[in-house]
């Protein structure tokens, strides 16, 4: 026998390395199926206009082009979205940002597809448009949406919690600040890219880089008018997500061509330039913070306003302000707060989800003023956090009760007695010259899961194959994460095989079940929980099948390895296809659902906030540090060290766990130094990565992560999300860096170069 | 027009138009999907391939210059069944998350440990500064390659 390590929190190697490091897996982008048309689409030039007429003459008798399509030629509802329905596939009476698709062009090939979209004609009577949130709730801004009570408002509310106007004024120290936070690009290598084609029976079948393929399927159905049991969509690896494929990107546009396409596949597969025009942003914020505290570094009150551009249409902007209104009190207890939140439509590009949802905006506002409250009644930044931290059973500022492992302040102490915070002093004091040094901590926190109103659940299949080995229907698309890997490893643990022995199918609304987005750090840990019981399951009908066919007496007597069946009195082994070959298929395919818990308490919260997601019941935490050192001649602000300390519970694959500490610390200084997402009154500004500036691997140092492993009960084998606490602290760990090197803090985001050489030349020389 | 070239060993004598891209002609024509395009600009690196074992964009050449010439692709980079040292050290070390930057990423790599045997991580760093990874954060990267040079030192 064998001897058997425990796969959980072992780094087993990813099993979709080998496939992706040969060239050999298959992303959407990558299928180019025979006879293939090419599909694109004319989009608007304006940011809102009102469609006058639409001219396809010029093309439609074009060698190569095999149809022209407008919103004429959709027989459904021609809208998506969720949960608001207001996004057109193709639009019709009007266009509402600059990119909002207008026709749509099947062509035999790239070139011809091209040159037939930019002969296209399209008169528009523009219309006044409106690119600033609060200029678009004034009373008679331009309307984005006619028909809606809330006009350009998608979402707004309120938390209230005691008195926070009184309680402001019974505060020793109060500081008040304006936070401008930009647009962030995900900028995932694989832009939006699919495949589809009607087959013989009707069946639209749709492969496409989506993190969402069981919506897809119901939004594509209501959209296009196709009956959703002939809808089908497969998600394959994805070359990246980060909530940017949370929902439908190109396939409301594949869907539509491939039911004019006369039965032949199309491709479509968006430009980089495209994909920066169409797809969803991080939402740009505005957000004010006002926060008191008593002489003995007590919070006392809390007021916060928050703006967030939603663009064009809802997407996720209500359910991204929900958790933005969430997380807006971070990690602290405050008795009295007024959290108010606005959601609004402009005739900016669409905001949407994108790893983090809402958090790393307020977060950064928080993050800032804590420092500078600290700051004023002389405490220690790290001190102040600690004394105000919440503990298991705390509610926080924003009324969030923390009924879960909480372990914010066992972060803290982490970071305190490292020696990156310890040496500091030291380390600022060595600066060499015309360089300027600073060190800046974050503390904060993610909640995991949907939150109260939609239900997170996930169906997990596992099959014993005939042959004894195991194949694992995942029902989370794995956008580049690893949960799908991380599904083997679950499963490798509770049925004592190695990785080898399973296979893996990729999210298939036809084969596999539905178990939501792959969002919200929710896909192990809801999914891992499902697995994790279809699993155990499916062990009990091996071992009693064993026991039926008089193999032993007891199951217990049996240990399951990778594919035998070990009877330990006896020491016989039994090959698992043996037990297989005499289970019937459906008694091999185990099925579990699963459905995370909710945090059903307070139930004073406002009930549009609450409907759109507010709260969280299982929260990860983090608290990160980093040096930073501003050059004097250039403002150029280089991160030398970066350490992230983080309770995201049991660590299931340390390798994987880091990866995504450091992936999304490495995204959250894009987001908090370079990544200038520029727009002029609608326009584009920086459609290219040479205009948008991401890390690169020059720009960044090597991560410091430590994990603080809480078990959280409620997670499989004690984990709970890792994937977006992560990016939530670079910005302002940065930010309270820079502020102490250079004595002055930067309250627009990115902090770019500019802004700091500006307040150096300000700054009287020593 | 005809163009004769070797592609990962393997002698190709293709009709194209002179100005197709090399990256879709090695995509579309050729079914070699493993090359990846992410910017078609010259600014990512993820198609990288090697033309006579130098690493080129493949979104910026023209298939009239592949003539004559001999190009690998990420299919063309291990022999037979056993993986190249590089590949192997980037599926051990954790390099790959969503992988789409993985095949011109290994390509640069194969470059550079040719002209640098023994790196330090920054010349790593520098080096790679045109393959952008937006999943990594780019450390486990460093580490593949670091732990790459060092097996292929030893191999010598
Ligand atoms: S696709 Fe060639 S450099 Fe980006
Ligand atoms: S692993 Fe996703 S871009 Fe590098």
């Amino acid at each position: 026998m064998t001897t058997y390590a425990s796969p959980i929190g072992s780094s087993l190697k990813r099993v979709d390395g080998p496939g992706k490091i040969s060239g050999l897996e298959k992303y959407a982008a990558d299928y180019y199926p025979d006879n293939c048309l090419w599909a694109g689409a004319k989009r608007s030039d304006h940011p809102h206009a009102l469609i006058k007429k639409i001219d396809i003459s010029p093309v439609r008798n074009l060698p190569g082009i095999f149809a022209v399509l407008t919103h004429e030629d959709i027989k459904g509802a021609n809208r998506v979205g969720v949960p608001e329905m207001d996004q057109p596939v193709l639009a019709d009476c009007k266009v509402r940002y600059k990119g909002d698709p207008v026709v749509l062009v099947l062509a035999e090939n790239k070139t011809l597809l091209q040159e037939a979209i930019d002969k296209i004609i399209i008169k528009y009577e523009p219309l006044p448009a409106v690119f600033d949130p609060e200029a678009a709730l004034a009373e008679n801004a331009p309307l984005l949406h006619e028909n809606r009570n809330n006009k350009n408002l998608l979402l707004g509310g309120k938390v209230i919690r005691g008195n926070s106007i009184a309680a402001m004024s019974e505060c020793d120290a109060v500081v008040e600040a304006d936070f401008q936070l930009p647009w962030q690009e995900h900028a995932y290598l694989e832009t939006e890219a699919g495949v589809a084609r009607v087959d013989e029976e009707g069946i639209l079948e749709i492969i496409a880089s989506t993190q969402t393929p069981w919506r897809d399927r119901n939004e594509l159905a209501y959209a296009l008018g196709w009956p959703v049991d002939k809808i089908r969509v497969i998600a394959p690896y994805l070359g990246g997500g980060f909530g940017g494929k949370d929902g439908i990107t190109v396939q409301g546009l594949l869907g539509l061509a491939a039911l004019h396409s006369g039965g032949r596949p199309v491709k479509m597969w968006n430009s980089r330039e495209e994909s920066f025009l169409s797809s969803t942003k991080r939402h740009p914020g505005q957000v004010h913070y006002e926060l008191g505290c008593k002489n003995d570094g007590t919070l006392h009150a809390l007021n916060c306003r928050i703006v967030l551009d939603t663009g064009a249409y809802a997407s996720l902007g209500g359910p991204v302000l929900a958790l933005a209104m969430e997380h807006a009190a971070g990690v602290y207890r405050i008795p009295h707060a007024l959290i108010e939140g606005f959601s609004v439509y402009t005739n900016n590009p669409v905001g949407g989800a994108f790893r983090g949802f809402g958090a790393p905006q307020v977060l950064a506002g928080l993050e800032q003023v804590m420092d500078i409250l600290a700051d004023k009644i002389a405490w220690d930044p790290l001190a102040f956090r600690l004394k105000n931290a919440v503990m298991r059973g705390d509610e926080t500022g924003a009324g969030v009760w923390m009924s879960n492992s909480t372990a914010i302040i066992p972060c803290l102490e982490k970071v305190q007695e490292h020696p990156l915070w310890t040496s500091r002093q030291a380390w600022v004091s060595q600066s060499p010259p015309f360089k300027q040094r600073g060190v800046g901590l974050a503390a904060g926190l993610q909640g995991t899961g949907y939150g109260p109103m939609v239900a997170d659940i996930a169906n997990a299949k596992i099959e014993l194959l005939s042959d004894g080995r195991f194949r694992i229907y995942s029902g989370v698309a794995d956008m580049g994460q690893g949960n799908n890997p991380t599904n083997v490893q679950i499963a490798a643990e509770v049925l004592g095989q190695a990785a080898e022995c399973f296979e893996l199918i990729q999210p298939d609304t036809l084969q596999t079940l539905p178990s939501g987005s792959s969002a919200a750090s929710r896909t192990t840990y809801s999914y891992g929980n499902a697995l994790k019981a279809a699993a155990l399951q499916l062990k009990e009908r091996i071992l009693t099948r064993a026991c039926n066919m008089g193999m032993g007496l007891y199951a217990e007597d049996f240990l399951l390895s990778s594919g035998r069946l070990n009877h330990l009195p006896s020491g016989r082994e039994i090959p698992l296809g043996l037990v297989a070959a005499s289970m019937r298929p459906e008694e091999r395919v185990s099925i579990y659902s699963y459905t995370a818990p909710v945090n059903r308490y307070p139930d004073k919260i406002n009930p549009d906030i609450r409907a759109a997601g507010f709260p969280h019941r299982v929260f990860a935490f983090a608290c990160h540090l980093a040096r930073v050192q501003i050059d004097e001649l250039t403002g150029e602000v280089e991160v030398c060290d970066y350490l992230a300390v983080t309770d995201a519970g049991k660590v299931l694959n340390p390798q994987l766990y880091e990866q995504q500490v450091q992936g999304g610390a490495v995204q959250g200084m894009g987001y908090a130094l370079w990544e200038d997402f520029k727009l002029d009154r609608g326009e584009l500004m920086t459609r290219n990565l040479a205009t948008y500036i991401l890390p690169t691997s020059m720009d960044v140092p090597d991560i410091l992560s430590i994990a603080v492993e809480t078990v959280e009960e409620s997670g499989p084998f004690g984990m709970k999300g890792i994937g977006e606490i992560v990016i939530n602290l670079a910005l302002p760990a940065i930010a309270n860096g820079i502020a102490r090197a250079v004595g002055q803090h930067i309250f627009k985001s990115p902090l770019t170069a500019e802004q700091l050489l500006l307040i150096l030349e300000k700054r009287p020389a020593e | 027009m005809k163009i004769v070239f070797e592609l990962n060993g393997i002698k190709q004598e293709i009709d194209c138009l002179p100005d197709s891209r090399v990256v879709d002609l090695l995509r579309e024509e050729l079914g070699h999907t493993g090359t990846k395009e992410a910017c078609g600009s010259g600014e990512c690196g993820a198609c990288t391939i090697l033309v006579d074992g130098v690493s080129k964009l493949s979104c910026l050449m023209l298939a009239a210059q592949l003539q004559g010439r001999s190009i690998t692709t990420i299919e063309g980079m291990s022999s037979g069944k056993k993986l190249h040292p590089i590949q192997q050290a980037f599926v051990d070390k954790g390099a790959v998350q969503c992988g789409f930057c993985s095949p011109g990423m290994l390509m640069a790599t194969v470059d550079f440990l040719q002209r640098n045997p023994a790196p330090d991580r920054q010349q790593i760093r520098t080096a790679l500064s045109g393959n952008l990874c937006r999943c990594t954060g780019y450390q486990k990267i460093i580490d593949a390659v670091e732990s790459a040079a060092a097996e292929m030192r030893d191999e010598l």
